[in-house]
């Protein structure tokens, strides 16, 4: 017993559950896809065991006729589009979420509670469900177009589905949740009296905000960025459902090369250019300069 | 005669309970808080004291009535719009920011430059002796240190009038006990009226110029401390502030002084102002212990008899309790003890009771 005890042996103890989870479910599969993206492809699927770095070539150049290797960016375009779609969908789940969670986090318990109930009920129901509902709603003939032709507040049908428009709202509806609820954590605990104690000392609404909300919820706006971006840099399932898969985006990329490219280690080493970007990006928001507050310093 | 700092007029406070009662913090309150005064609001918890100091500083506004600040009304306004400050009870001080900062951050929000901002700061670190803080974070603060960035952070913007919101209560008696001195020498030299809310007397007594007492949301009593402490005018009062022997009697005459009072079989006591009450009246007398003085009961001595019940040793002083003779009255008297140290008298021992003149009040209610 006295082993057990000790402190070192304690922590090993404790942290041993996470770390066998994490090792096993994490870091095996990210080695499988690793040593596949070096190579070679099998065109019936799966992979030739031998040496290759043709997958990361392949990533910023293609072979002309005369088995040339000609700087091609259409990977690079994808990886810019899919950044693009994941920072706007980021911006408007901030948008949408920060005055979301300050909200409810000003409500009385009863109502908090509830609130946040709501939020998390899209969960409970499949993705793919939800998507296609959503196509429901947007298509041509769906139930948006007919009520707004039958009130007569337009001829023709909109065209809704297959467009930016329907991508964005597929996105934002899916992963505002993960903006909302670390914001509302973070918010909530915030010391009223700190409001009232800076409105006592001159700060107007606006000043208030900027200089006292916004900063001690930074940690919960940063978490909830990053839970938003993250996933919607890989989605597939929204940009090809309500976007018509009229564009390819890195997690539809991806998705190909399992599928019916048949290119594993194309599809591993795109995987992991795109985990190295996140990571890269995690490693800035972590080390990076101008970071006063420790993420759960403060209130 | 100067502008008073704080005009209170017929403020009434009532809030909607969350079941839908609704609750009257404040019922009626006048008062008027004089120019470079430290004033304190005494009362015990849920008195209307806080209610009242965050409708000055306009987190909440009155139900009924109006609050004037030099002769202006400040009806409506937003509290970052009167210059009035308040330190809170829990200091709330902003945690990312350092100690320099949470005291310039007044300054900024009102639009100074940086260099005059940090240079005011550093006056005020300096003024609460908190120079050497200026770059900790508020959380690597014990509590007093937290409270004098609070104050710091209060005065900065050298508001007309600072409210304090119990601000000694979360340190411990040693620090207390420095912080009254300090607080009252700062109120001193700056000039600002002070309005102090505190539950604990002696703060009240030791550092205010004028005090008033609060009790379920009314006004009990406004005065000097001398005179709260002297003249309770009621019950609660004189309950409320130090420890007061109550004894229920009977008019018997009124005298040129006062009133003379039966308080048992042929036991009268002569008292101060009767207090509008007229012979007859059942009244209700206050002497506080310190009033009465025990002699030996040797033949030679004159007054009131008793008999000593309980003697408590509380170091300078014994609290006895005295059974009166002819009475069903118990009073606690307070004694200074023999320079040796020993208490003077003895459980069992009869003495006399002399109660200085003007001592036992006639409350009015």
């Amino acid at each position: 017993m006295r082993l057990l005890q000790s402190t070192p042996m304690r922590r090993v103890l404790g942290l041993g559950p996470a770390l066998g989870i994490i090792g096993f479910f994490m870091v095996v599969p990210i080695a499988i896809i690793v040593v596949f993206s070096f190579m070679k492809s099998n065109p019936y699927g799966g992979v030739n065991p031998e040496f290759s770095l043709e997958a990361y070539k392949q990533f910023l150049f293609e072979r002309n006729l005369m088995d040339e290797l000609v700087f091609n960016a259409a990977y690079l375009r994808i990886f810019g589009r899919s950044f693009l779609l994941a920072l706007v969908t980021t911006a408007l789940c901030l948008l949408i979420g920060f005055p979301t969670a300050y909200y409810m986090s000003r409500q009385p318990a009863r109502r908090k509670n509830l609130m946040v109930f709501l939020v998390t009920i899209p969960f409970w129901t499949n993705l793919l469900i939800r998507a296609y509902c959503w196509i429901l709603l947007l298509r041509d003939t769906g139930i948006i177009n007919n009520y707004l032709i039958k009130w007569g507040i337009i001829d023709e049908p909109l065209t809704l589905l297959y467009t930016n428009f329907a991508i964005f709202l597929g996105l934002v509806y899916t992963h505002i949740p993960f903006m909302v609820l670390p914001i509302y954590a973070r918010v909530e605990k915030l010391d009223f009296n700190l409001l009232e104690a800076a409105h006592d000392l001159y700060a107007s609404r606006r000043q208030l905000m900027r200089h006292v909300i916004l900063p001690l919820a930074a940690p919960g706006i940063i978490a909830g960025c990053l839970l938003v971006f993250v996933p919607c840099l890989g989605d597939f399932i929204i940009p090809n459902l309500l976007g018509g898969g009229k564009h390819l985006m890195i997690g539809s990329l991806i998705q190909l090369q399992f599928g019916g490219s048949r290119n594993w280690p194309f599809g591993s080493a795109a995987a992991l250019i795109l985990m190295s970007f996140v990571l890269i990006a995690m490693m800035i928001y972590v080390w990076g300069p101008g970071r006063k507050m420790k993420p759960e310093g403060g209130a | 005669m100067p502008k008073p700092a704080i005009e209170i007029k017929n403020v009434t406070k009532i809030f909607e309970g969350h079941t839908g009662h609704p609750v009257t913090a404040l019922d009626n309150v006048s008062l008027t808080i004089d120019d470079n005064e430290f004033f304190t609001l005494l009362g015990p918890s849920g008195c209307g004291k806080t209610t009242l100091l965050r409708l000055i500083a306009g987190f909440e506004y009155p139900t009924q009535g109006e609050i004037v600040l030099f002769g202006e009304s400040i009806r409506g306004l937003p509290p970052q719009q009167r210059p009035v400050n308040t330190v809170f009870q829990h200091y709330a001080l902003f945690p990312h920011m350092t100690v320099a900062e949470n005291v310039g951050f007044p300054l900024k929000m009102q639009g100074q430059q940086q260099d005059e901002m940090t240079r005011t700061a550093a006056r005020m670190l300096d003024l609460v002796k908190m120079a050497d803080f200026g770059d900790r974070m508020p959380d690597q603060l014990s509590g007093g240190q937290q409270q004098r960035v609070a104050l710091a952070r209060a005065l900065a913007p050298q508001p007309k009038v600072l409210l304090l919101d119990e601000p000694l209560s979360a340190l411990d008696l040693k620090l207390r006990q420095e912080m009254r001195v300090e607080l009252k020498n700062l109120q001193r030299q700056t000039g600002i009226t002070f309005v102090f809310v505190t539950h604990d007397q002696v703060e009240a007594l030791t550092m205010s110029d004028r005090i008033a007492v609060m009790s379920m949301g009314r006004l009990q009593q406004e005065g000097t401390p001398i005179s709260i402490y002297e003249q309770p005018v009621n019950r609660f009062v004189a309950d409320f502030i130090g420890e007061t022997n109550f004894i229920q009697s009977t008019i018997a005459g009124i005298e040129s002084s006062g009133a003379r009072c039966t308080i048992g079989p042929g036991t009268t006591l002569g008292t101060g102002a009767t207090a509008g009450k007229g012979k007859g009246d059942a009244v209700t007398l206050a002497i506080r212990p310190e009033k009465i003085r025990l002699v030996k009961a040797d033949g030679a001595a004159e007054g009131l008899k008793g008999r000593v019940a309980e003697c408590i040793y509380t170091g300078t002083d014994t609290n006895y309790q005295v059974d009166l003779e002819n009475s069903d009255v118990r009073l606690v008297v307070r004694g200074r003890n023999a320079i040796t140290g020993e208490t003077l008298f003895k459980v069992g021992e009869t003495v006399v009771l002399n109660v200085a003149e003007g001592a036992a009040r006639i409350l009015a209610d």
